[in-house]
């Protein structure tokens, strides 16, 4: 139930093999107050490829967050092993840009300095990153509001700005923990759409996780099943839709198939009716 | 992006006194209430013959303030007092910032202090001024350092329960970025703290006045509190309300500079407008 997959040559898999992350029988148990133990995560072993996007659903409780949280050096996993680059790793990564739910920009600082943040922290040098910072607020549809403070913008704008912020330090990959879950309906598709588009022009990684089934289908490569506590891999689907996807895509046939497939997952976990 | 629609409700060719007065009504109903209270105080006085050393009228206490400002008496005191409460502020926010910020970042520093803050708090610090004259002597010093002591612990409270209601999201995102402890003090604990920061600090700034005067009671042979006692025992009542007139314009003028520099720092803040003393 639980392959152990290699970068299969989907429609937009990159052709080098290199994996970014491997994952390697990662597993989360937590211990509660009178001694017992309980597996929230895994045995979960998997290789993510450069340039791929892992869209990550599962029931709630499953353990999507926590994966990736542990990923992000925020949380200790109880075992396994995570490889970036063949590299073992502990702890948080400067590999990894870090996208959550909510924006979390500081209000006080202006959009511009948010995007630098992460500069600020990792002590770079803020001349070389300065240019970047406003590319990346270019490339994210912000450039004409670098000088804002965060509460002039929309929920969505503050998502941006996240985004090019989890950007600016130039990570490997893109870890993102349910980010449009706040946003209205129509906002979150058009990031959707615009993700997608940050994605193929960045080049980077993205590991997003989602609830929603139909935006899991529409942003991935491939899309990651996990099962219900204790979080297993369920399974794990190439998602074979044109490279450039819009709302249209939505109602191309393959997308319904998809889409169903992860459906009837959630229907064996006994998560949906 | 959602704009949002702010309901006109003032016509556009309304006079504009008529509409400032309808829009902030508390323009005419404050000094209304101020002439009211005055001239009836006034009328009462002098319709039941009160003598002016038991109670005087506010005419009384306008001439004893125009009188004692002009040959500068109560300038002299009033700004000996500041100096003390100020110092005394100074001090308290310092000292409250900084054991403040050692409380809330190491849980080892807050068990060991704790029991000493509490029982310092729950003294009466007007109980324990006599020592700090014994101590000090009668001078600025035994003053700033009452006006710091009565200051102090609403500045602590707020500092610690600011630091601690830091959002814990920004703390993940710092420690996703390997941020020191220190870079996530400087750069979000401190500056989220700000708003209650501030809330404890406009009312360490009154309570420092009243630090002083309590101060000056104890002992001493300057200052507003001094000038009150002194005139008290003269049987001087009407010099008595000019300096507690004195007092509390200092008093106000603080609040509002301090709520002027809030209002600067904290433009980022939607609370900016906690409550205060």
């Amino acid at each position: 139930m639980h392959k152990t997959s290699i970068v299969e040559s989907a429609s937009e898999a990159p052709n080098d093999r290199s994996s970014v992350i491997r994952l390697d029988n990662l597993n989360k148990i937590y211990e509660t107050r009178d001694g017992g133990r309980i597996q929230a995560l895994g045995p979960i072993s998997m290789e993510i490829g450069e340039g791929e996007f892992i869209s990550i659903v599962g029931p709630s409780g499953c353990g999507k967050s926590t994966l990736l949280r542990m990923l992000a050096g925020l949380m200790s996993r109880t075992s396994g092993d995570i490889f970036i680059r063949d590299k073992l790793i502990s702890g948080p990564q400067k590999d990894f840009g870090m996208v959550f739910q909510s924006p979390v920009l500081l209000p006080w600082k202006t959009v511009i300095q948010n995007v630098l943040l992460p500069v600020k922290i990792l002590k770079l040098n803020m001349n070389d990153y300065r240019k970047r910072a406003e590319d990346l607020l270019d490339l994210v549809g912000l450039g004409d509001f670098r000088e804002k403070y965060p509460q002039e913008l929309s929920g969505g704008m503050q998502q941006r700005v996240a985004i090019a912020r989890a950007l600016v330090h130039d990570p490997a990959v893109l870890l993102m923990d349910e980010p449009f879950g706040a946003l209205d309906a129509m906002t979150r598709e058009n990031m959707n759409v615009e993700l997608r588009r940050i994605w193929k022009e960045s080049g980077k990684t993205i590991l997003f996780v989602t609830h929603s089934i139909p935006e899991a289908v529409f942003l991935g490569t491939r899309v990651l099943v996990l099962s219900s506590r204790p979080g297993t891999i369920a399974d794990l689907i190439d998602v074979d839709l044109p490279t450039d996807r819009t709302l249209e895509t939505m109602t191309h046939d393959r997308f319904g198939t998809y889409t169903n497939r992860v459906r009837n997952q959630f229907k064996a976990q006994g998560a949906i009716e | 992006m959602s704009t949002e629609t702010t309901a006109a409700i003032s016509t556009p060719r309304a006079n504009p006194v008529i509409r400032l007065i309808k829009n902030r009504p508390e323009i005419i109903l404050v000094p209304l209430l101020f002439i009211i209270v005055t001239t009836g105080w006034e009328i009462a006085i002098h319709w039941m013959d009160v003598p002016i050393y038991i109670f005087p009228a506010p005419s009384n206490i306008f001439y004893a303030l125009v009188e004692r400002l002009g040959n500068g008496l109560y300038i002299e005191h009033a700004w000996y007092t500041l100096s003390e409460a100020l110092l005394g502020f100074l001090l308290a926010m310092v000292g409250g910032i900084v054991i403040g910020s050692f409380i809330a970042q190491f849980r080892i520093v807050e068990k060991t202090l704790y029991p000493y803050l509490i029982a310092i708090q729950t003294t009466p610090k007007v109980a324990i001024a006599p020592l700090f004259i014994l101590w000090f002597g009668f001078g600025i010093t035994s003053k700033i350092i009452i006006a710091a002591m009565i200051a102090f612990f609403p500045i602590l409270v707020n500092v610690i329960a600011g630091l601690r209601s830091t959002d814990p999201q920004q703390i993940d995102l710092m420690r996703s970025l390997q941020a020191t402890r220190w870079q996530i003090f400087v750069t979000v604990r401190l500056p989220s703290a700000l708003p209650m920061i501030f809330a404890g600090l406009q009312i360490a700034i009154i309570f420092s006045i009243l630090g002083a005067i309590v101060g000056e009671f104890v002992g001493s042979n300057k200052g507003l509190g001094n000038l009150i006692l002194q005139m008290n025992f003269n049987l001087d009542t009407a010099g008595v309300f000019g300096a507690l007139v004195c007092l509390s314009t200092i008093g106000i003028c603080l609040h509002l500079i301090m709520k002027f520099i809030q209002k600067k720092l904290l433009f980022w803040s939607n609370d900016s407008n906690v409550p205060s003393a």
